[in-house]
Order: structure tokens, then sequence, then C-alpha cells
């Protein structure tokens, strides 16, 4: 309720005094009551009603012509056009005019309904009584009677054998659709404690799909690694990788501040886990100056010359580092699966 | 025709009761109904994205037309949406109303539960209904997050690890849930299929059926009012639904559904095809979910990273207690409308709308709430923050950390004063009249501004509201001398009535005694 809805009457300036003492007399806060419809200037004036139902019927016409523009944008654009329009820069041209076409016409039938409501159907404001939603008592009673009737009827209270052993029934046969449900997956066990890292197994730089050498490791770049074997087209290599994932990096000796650090890198050539061990986003930034790698989904960070101790942010743990070493042929080789699970933590983690 | 299905689906009587059915009017009932239609845009352009979204996660090399991704290894799923978003005419549009009017629907939500909860139109007998609304938001959120990962993109997959890792923070169960949900090892051949079900079928389904029990019981209730002339607790006052109501809200549909159209068809939202698609070993910085997960994200970015290591099991509390704390504060929407029944120990209906001021207890609360989800919005966003304001991440994460229990505090009393100067400010109008703004110059020099005397209207519409007393544990000793018993659960309640309505916590109306002596007195100034 608005204030330019107020009857005139009950404006201050219209109140005859002798009236308001009255009320004030009994209950100055009494309600007065639904106020008198006030006519709007469509309901005095046919002209302007004529004006509101040609505007109707003109937002209602421009919806029309808007489907046709629709229609006409759908065939008439190339699907792939691209046209540059400010400032919305380079746009898919279908996309825009089926859009705006679309939007146009949907929004004139609203506007259109809308103003009718509003200017030429009756706005007579009603009241409607409310009903108490609970039932009287003798209508509870009469629920309730039935309802005792029902169960002595059922004899359910008189052969409580019958009760019991139906509900043992029903409580027991949603199982089978839970013991179905195993299916689902296979049981953990020890599966997120290994990944295909192994013994022997060469360290495969990512972008080349070449093995590592210790020389194309050099100081300042972070390079990542997948053990020899995995192919980018095997069935399994997104679940694999999701494990394996390794970052290389190399750090002058003097500088690798943990000494189990320095003893499983090979003259400086450290690898760590590149599974963030918050919740698992691959980690892809590296602070050469510091060796800092930083996850960008959360944005934990590790110190990589001191163990991968987290120094910032939500991990609760170190990396994994992968021991590695040279093979005959001098590339980078595992010395041994992860000494720990990768990845984010988990109950069974220990 | 009105006859013959008459005779077989009595749509007479049905009529009877509902064609002239009295809807009130006010601008905030129209949040409801943004999140009614917003819900029924994304069923129709759901259903079109069903024709041609393949929910597969068989990998293939792309050939198709958008060149930048030739030759790269794809999903099914990712392979189809660019499909939709390059080669089918128009497909791109659906796509993208489906995302604009999903965001907008929780958006909607949130804002209608609002809107519901500061006017105190939850109360009885409407307590069921806030459930299912309160239901359908937290669906809402979950049917968003699995349509967000259908696409198989790298940013949603990085979503979907994010969630896996936290489900793997569940003490005891977490790996089985983990290796259940996926079919094995994240992220496993299985996730899109699955939850593309449960994105199309299991969740709206549970919703649709919400949706229809929600407006069956806002019918049957009949819509609150806020209290003016004429209108009371007994009645509701307003316009019939045929016709004023069904143009204005059928209208009103369509106004939506072109603004959603038009949006969709200017501002991009999720390029798929910008990324590429998701591989576990990639990431590209600056992932932000839908704004609706941003608050779960704040919680678990700025929660230090505690993991606890006992007995050969480890309690992964950095990734667990935001899970935890996530539920609660959604557990806290679902439940509050039962303590403030219980608090106040009214069972009465209650059909008239309070206007915020009134209930400044209730009304600070839900802003303490409102603070503390939109503080951890703000931290989900720490790293944009950070690079767009040149702050330290450190600095931001901290102020979070502080902000998040000292900033719902602080809005807590801060609403509430202003609640109570506002209470103040209606009782002085009444008693007094309103300020005219014209300065008047009495014969002794003293200069004062004219008050106006307020109409009846306004004296009703200004002193209609209830206050409640607060509620007393009572004597120890009942009327025969025997000691009472007080458990004390009474006694938590009365100390809770007393913050919500003791002295204080509520600006007492003035009464027609006191508006009498002053109006008498002075007459009108
Ligand atoms: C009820 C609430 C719903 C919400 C909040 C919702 C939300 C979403 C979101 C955010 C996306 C990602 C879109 C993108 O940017 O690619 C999506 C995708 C999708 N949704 Fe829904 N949706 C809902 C219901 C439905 C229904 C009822 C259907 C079908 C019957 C459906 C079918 C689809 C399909 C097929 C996709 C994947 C297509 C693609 O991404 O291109 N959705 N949904
Ligand atoms: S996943 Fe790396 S910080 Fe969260």
């Amino acid at each position: 309720m608005s204030s330019q809805e107020i009857p005139e009457k009950n404006l201050p300036s219209e109140q005859d005094t002798a009236h308001g003492a009255v009320a004030v007399a009994e209950d100055p806060f009494a309600d007065p009551g639904l106020p008198p419809h006030k006519p709007r200037i469509q309901d005095i004036d046919e002209r302007a009603a004529k004006r509101s139902e040609r505007t109707v019927a003109l937002l209602f016409t421009l919806s029309m012509l808007a489907t046709i523009g629709f229609i006409a944008s759908f065939v008439a654009f190339p699907v792939d056009k691209l046209v540059y329009v400010w400032p919305l820069g380079h746009v898919s041209a279908t996309n825009l005019s089926l859009g705006l076409t679309l939007g146009i016409a949907l929004f004139c039938i609203g506007a259109g309904a809308v103003h009718w409501a509003r200017t030429l159907m009756s706005d007579h404001e009603v009241a409607d009584d409310r009903h108490a939603i609970e039932a009287t008592p003798e209508v509870k009673a009469k629920v309730m009677a039935d309802f005792a009737d029902g169960a002595r009827e059922s004899v359910i209270g008189r052969r409580p054998l019958i009760r019991n052993t139906m509900f043992g029934a029903l409580a027991m046969v949603p199982l089978s659709g839970v013991v179905l449900l195993r299916e689902l997956g296979p049981l953990p066990e020890k599966k997120l404690f290994h990944t295909s890292w192994d013994k022997g197994k060469q360290l495969i730089n990512m972008n080349t799909n070449e093995p590592l050498r210790p020389e194309d490791v050099v100081v300042g770049s972070l390079t990542f690694a997948k053990p020899e074997g995995l192919e980018e087209d095997d069935h399994e290599f997104n679940n694999k990788i999701a494990k394996d994932a390794l970052m290389i990096v190399r750090i002058q000796p003097e500088d690798i501040k943990d000494k189990h650090e320095l003893e499983w890198s090979h003259e400086g050539i450290v690898a760590f886990s590149k599974i963030c061990t918050h919740v698992g986003c691959p980690i892809s930034l590296y602070e050469q100056q510091t060796h800092h790698v930083l996850c960008p989904c959360h944005q934990s960070t590790f110190d990589l010359s001191d163990g991968a101790r987290v120094i910032f942010g939500p991990a609760g743990h170190a990396l994994p580092q992968l021991r590695i070493g040279v093979n005959n042929e001098g590339f980078l080789e595992a010395l041994g699966d992860f000494p720990e699970p990768v990845g984010p933590a988990f109950w069974e983690r220990g | 025709m009105a006859d013959w299905a008459d005779g077989r689906l009595g749509i007479y009587s049905l009529a009877k009761a509902n064609m002239r059915k009295i809807f009130p009017d006010h601008w905030s009932f129209m949040l409801g109904e943004i999140c009614l239609y917003s819900f029924i845009i994304i069923i129709l352009t759901g259903v079109y994205l069903t024709l041609f979204f393949h929910p597969s996660m068989n990998e293939i090399v792309y050939h198709g037309s958008y060149v930048p991704m030739h030759g790269i290894r794809m999903t099914e799923a990712y392979a189809s949406t660019l499909e939709i978003s390059f080669d089918v005419r128009g497909g791109l549009l659906i796509r993208q109303i489906h995302h604009w009017a999903a965001v907008i629907f929780i958006a909607g939500m949130f804002v209608h539960m609002m809107r519901v909860f500061f006017t105190g139109a939850f109360r009885k007998p409407r307590e069921i209904n806030w459930l299912f609304g309160f239901l359908l938001f937290v669906l809402g959120m979950f049917t968003g997050f699995t349509g967000y990962s259908l696409p198989d993109d790298l940013l949603s997959g990085t979503g979907v690890r994010f969630t896996q890792g936290a489900i793997l923070a569940t003490p005891v169960v977490g790996t089985y849930i983990s290796m259940f949900l996926f079919g094995g090892e994240f992220p496993g051949h299985d996730m899109v299929a699955r939850f593309y079900s449960i994105h199309i079928l299991l969740l709206p389904g549970i919703m649709l059926g919400l949706v229809v029990a929600h407006l069956i019981l806002v019918f049957y209730h009949k819509h609150t009012q806020f209290p003016g002339p004429g209108r009371t607790n007994k009645n509701v006052v307003g316009m019939p639904l045929l016709p004023v109501y069904m143009a204005k809200a059928g209208g009103f549909f369509f106004l939506v559904f072109g603004v959603i159209a038009a949006i969709a068809g200017m501002f991009t939202i999720n390029p798929v095809w910008a990324l590429g698609p998701y591989r576990p070993d990639q990431v590209s910085t600056g992932a932000q979910p839908d704004w609706y997960m941003g608050f779960a994200e704040g919680l678990i970015r700025v929660m230090p990273g505690w993991e606890i290591n006992l007995w050969g099991h480890t309690l992964v509390l950095g990734v667990f207690i935001p899970l935890v704390v996530f539920g609660l504060m959604l557990v806290a929407i679902a439940v509050y409308p039962f303590i403030e029944s219980w608090i106040t120990g009214d069972k009465r209906e209650h059909h008239l709308l309070d206007r915020p001021r009134n209930a400044p207890t209730r009304t600070a609360l839900g802003v303490a709430w409102v603070t503390g989800y939109m503080v951890m919005l703000l931290g989900g966003g720490n790293d944009i923050f950070a690079t767009h304001f040149h702050m330290s991440l450190n600095a931001i994460t901290w102020f979070v950390r502080i902000a998040f229990f000292v900033g719902p505090v602080v809005a807590f009393i801060v609403t509430k004063r202003i609640c109570m100067g506002l209470q103040r400010r209606d009782a002085d109008k009444v008693l007094h009249g309103r300020e005219s703004g014209i300065i008047k110059r009495l014969p002794h020099g003293e200069f004062v501004e004219i008050h106006e005397p307020l109409s009846q209207d306004q004296l009703y519409s200004l002193t209609a509201h209830e206050q409640y007393t607060p509620a007393e544990v009572g004597p120890s000793v009942d009327e025969n001398g025997v000691e009472r018993k007080v458990t004390r659960g009474q006694k938590l309640r009365a100390k809770l009535s007393k913050g919500y309505y003791g002295e204080g916590n509520q600006v007492p109306k003035p009464t027609a005694e006191e508006y009498k002596e002053i109006t008498s007195g002075h007459g009108h100034h």
C-alpha cells in the first residue's frame, strides 16, 4: 500500500477534526478498513483506455515481428559467422540475433500482458476470508474414531505376530536395493596407495614424450613428467596420470635444506608429485628464486627446497617425493614408487 | 467442452475454489515467481540439450568445426558440448539460456528465502513449506553442480576433482563413497553418465515434485500480506487470480524468459571451448565455480590445513571442517522456524507479515548469517581480489578468517540497533506525527518543525504489529507450595525469549493512552 493510494478522505488535510476526534476517543489505532477504490485515468477517460489498448496491441505485434526476425536469423546466418558488435566484441551472429529476437518476442508478450493487467483490467481490491486450517474437535474425534475402527478391523493389535513379522519384512526388503548399490564401484583396498611408478621406470617428458636426461632439467624451469609406458591414447590414461603426474626441478644441492630430499635427488634434480595434497588440483606455478610451487586452485604453496613442505595455504601435508636416479643409458629413472599416497589425504592414509 | 471435462475431472468445483482466488500484491512476492519461471525455463532448455548431448566418457580425437581443438583427445561429452555450441544452430543460445537460468534460479531462491525469512512468513502454518523451499535451494545447488560438470571441460573437471578430494576427507567412509561415486579411482569412466542421470532425472524429478507441493501449499495456505488498512490476519486482500493475477504472473514469466534469452544472446557464460577438455594433470589459473558454490569454495580456501594422524588413520580436519560448517550453515536455515516458534511458544496461525524492524533479533540473526555467507563468498575469490586490488593473499585470508567470526557478531549488533532506531522512529511518528519539513517561528523566537498528524491508515499500519512479552521460567514453587522442577530447557527458553523480546530488545508500541494524552495536550502543534 503506497501513500499515493491513500484515499483522499484519509489524508491529513482532508480529515474532519470532529470525526477524527470521535474515532480517537475509542481507539486511535483502530483499523479504518479497506480504503475505497481510486479510479485510474483509464477508468475515467476512454481515450486513455484506448491508448492503453493500442500500447498492448503494439507490444504483442512487436513480439510477432521479433519471432519472424528469429526465424529469419535462423535461416540467414551461417552458424559459424562472427560479427563485431560494440561493446560485446566478436560474437556469434546466430547466437546474438537469435537471443535478442527471442528475448524481444518473449519480453513484449510479458510487457503487453502486464500493461493490460495494470491499466485495463479491473483493479478493485477484494478481501477473501481465511479459514482455520486445523480441524474442529468434532472432526478430529471422528477421524480418530474411524482410524481406531480401521485398526480394530485389521486385527493388527490383537495379532502381534503378524504385525511384528510385517515390520520385519518391510524393514528388510530395502536391503536388496542397498546390496545392489555395492556394484557401483570397487572397494578402495590399497588402490590409493600406489601409482604406476616403480623401480626402473624412466621419466618421460610430458611435452616431448621423450625420456629425460639429467641435462634436460635446467635450473629455473619446471618440467612435467609421466612414467614410461603411459601413453595419452591409453584407455586408462586419465586415471593413471591423476596419480602419476610428476614435477621435476633442479636445485643447487647446497640449497636443498632437507637431507632426505637431497638423498632422493639426483645431483639436485628432485621429483615431486604434481598433485596437490589439499584436494587434488595439479600444481602449475613455479617461482625459481625461492623454489616455491603454487597450486592455482586454493593457493597452497610448497617449498621444493625443503621437502616440499607447505608454507602457505590450506594443504595439510608435504608433496610426496619420488626417489630418482640415472640408468645405464643415462636417462632419469624412478627408484621405486612414492613412499606414501599422492594427492588429497584420506582416512586410511595414516 | 468444459462440461465434458467437468464430468470426468470435476473442473467446475476446482475452478469455483480457485479461479477467483485472491492474491495480494507486493514487489517482493515476485521473487518466488522468478524461481518458478527460471525452473520452467531450465527444464525446457534442458530437454532440448538432451537431444544433442552425449553423456559418455568414451574418448575420441576431435575433428569438428572448432578448429583450435583439432586433433585433441577428449570425451564424447566434451565433443558434443562443442557441437552444441558450434554446429547446432541456436544450440549455443539454448546452452547459455540453460546456464544463465540456472544461475538466476539459485540466486532467486536465495533472495526469495531471505524475503520469507525477514518478513516472518515461515511461521505457522508455513513451516513445512519453508522446508520444501529449503530443500529446493539445496537440491538446486547440487543439480547446478552436476550440470556444470557434464561438459567435462577443464574448469568443471577441476571442480569435480575438488569435490572428490573433499569426499576423501570424510572420516571412515570417504574412500568408499569416492570409489562408489566414480566407479573406481578418480576420474574413472562413469562420472559423466552418472552425473547425467542425477542431473536430468533424479534431482529435477524430486525438485519438480517439491515445486508442485510448494505451490499447492501456497494456494492452500493463501498468500501472506503486510498489515494495512483492511488487511487482517483473518483475510487476504488483493486481486483475483483470473484475470489480473493470471495476466501479471503469466506476463511476468515472459518477461523473465525474455530477459534471460537476451542476456544469453549477449553475454557468454561458461565458454567451455576456451580451456579444452579435462585432464587431471592440467589446470587453469583463476578457476572459479558458479557463484552458488563460492561459499563452500571460500570455506575450503581459508581453513588452515589441519591433519591429525593417530592410530594409523588420518583425520583431515582442514577439509572436513569446512564440509561440516557448510552443512551446519544450511541446517541452520532449515531449523530456524522451529527454534523461533519454540522460543515464542506461539501456536497461532500467522498470515500477516512482520516488517523486519519489528522483529529485531530475528532480523539481526538473519543479517549475521548472510554476513558469514558473504564473507566466505569473498574468501572463495581471494585470489581474484589479491590480483585485482594488489593485496597480499595472506592478508585477505586472515581477514576472511577473522571476519567470518567477527563479522556476524558486528552485523548482529548493528542490525539490531538499526531496527530499534527504526522502531523508535515509528513510535515517534505515531505519537508526534510526521515531520513536514516546514519550519515555523514561534512568537518568542524559537524555531520548531511542524509535525503533521498521521492518517488513520498510517496510525493503524504502524501499530498493527504484535509484541511478545518474554517467557518466564515461572516460580520455582507451585500454587500448593510444592517445589516445581524447572528443566534446563525451560531456563534456556526463558533466556532466549528475554534476548528476543526482553527489555531493550524491542521498543514498546505507543499505547492509546499515550497517544490521547499527547494529542489532547498539544492539540495539533
Ligand atoms: C533443475 C535445475 C537445473 C539446473 C540448476 C541445471 C544447471 C545446469 C548447468 C549449470 C549446466 C552446465 C551448462 C553449460 O554451461 O554447459 C547444465 C548442463 C546440462 N543440463 Fe541442466 N540444470 C537443471 C535441470 C536440467 C534438466 C531438467 C535437464 C534435462 C531434462 C537438464 C539437461 C542438461 C544437459 C543435457 C546439460 C549438458 C549440456 C551442455 O552442457 O551442453 N538440466 N545444467
Ligand atoms: S587443491 Fe591445491 S590448494 Fe586446494
